[in-house]
């Protein structure tokens, strides 16, 4: 990339806590953009290759898990020559605060990147108080 | 138990390749070659895979100079607005130039590129001419 120099690289997730998955194969994290608008929070994560179908998104007691699963299996009758980029699920969790209303969470999974939505409360909108004259 | 359905000549198989991927990576790849590619060859034929997320068609542009494949293109960040602001950004954004040395030269009208859920696929096939030939040895 020439503008910038993120790490191109994927990364293997970190955050897989203490629980097995029963799928068996290598988990990364998705690299996230957070972006704060006056509404609501925009999270756009890169997952590519992901089913749509396969794609899970949890929130438990203020934590929200993205999931999704790649299929690893090769390409019928090639052989895989040369490898730059590992093939692997994805899957990243965040904690969220009393800012974002959880029953309000909008999903879009389109070319590889999953935007979500995440309204804030109405409590937490930013009001606008009046000064009054005297 | 979980290990019996799984194919130990598989996971073997995928260390190596994990190894190789280390050694290779550190020796003849600049870590900062986007996007990562994948290739897959057959006899005469060539799968190359990018993990490009977020492009779309039009903002990707290929071609193809004998053995040369040449992938470019560029995304946009998400756009900020005055009042807003990013708590995030990890995602690359910009444009991006990558040329591929294919193991053959390529048959121009055998390639094929599609592009699902952000994985880019090109497949080509080997020039006809490039295609090895069976000498006949006349007997006398």
């Amino acid at each position: 990339m020439a503008t910038n120099d993120k790490q191109v690289q994927k990364q293997e997730t970190r955050d897989l806590q203490s629980a097995e998955r029963t799928r068996w194969g290598k988990v990364f994290s998705p690299a996230i953009d957070i972006l704060e608008t006056k509404n609501d929070l925009r999270l756009y994560a890169d997952m590519p290759g992901v089913d749509q179908k396969s794609i899970s998104i949890t929130v438990d007691q203020g934590v929200l898990t993205i999931q999704g699963n790649v299929d690893t299996t090769p390409i019928e009758g090639f052989e895989l020559d040369y490898q730059e980029y590992d093939v692997g699920d994805y899957q990243r969790t965040f904690t969220l605060t009393d800012t974002v209303d959880q029953d309000k969470i909008s999903a879009n999974y389109k070319n590889g990147v999953l935007e979500l939505i995440l309204q804030k409360a109405e409590k937490t909108k930013p009001k606008r108080i009046e000064i009054k004259a005297n | 138990m979980l290990y019996r359905t799984l194919d130990p000549w598989r996971q073997i198989n995928d260390i190596q390749r994990e190894m190789n991927r280390l050694f290779d990576a550190r020796s003849w790849r600049n870590r900062n070659d986007y996007p990562a590619v994948n290739i897959w060859t057959d006899t005469d034929k060539v799968m190359v895979t990018a993990e490009l997320p977020g492009y779309d068609k039009k903002d990707i542009d290929i071609s193809l100079t004998g053995d040369l494949l040449r992938i470019h293109g560029s995304r946009k960040a998400p756009e900020c607005k005055e009042d807003e602001c990013f708590h995030r950004q990890e995602r690359s954004h910009g444009v991006f130039d990558r040329e591929i040395k294919l193991p053959f030269t390529i048959d121009q009208t055998s390639v094929e590129a599609t592009l699902e859920n952000g994985i880019l696929s090109v497949s080509l096939s080997r020039a006809e001419e490039d295609k090895p030939k069976k000498i006949e040895i006349r007997s006398k």
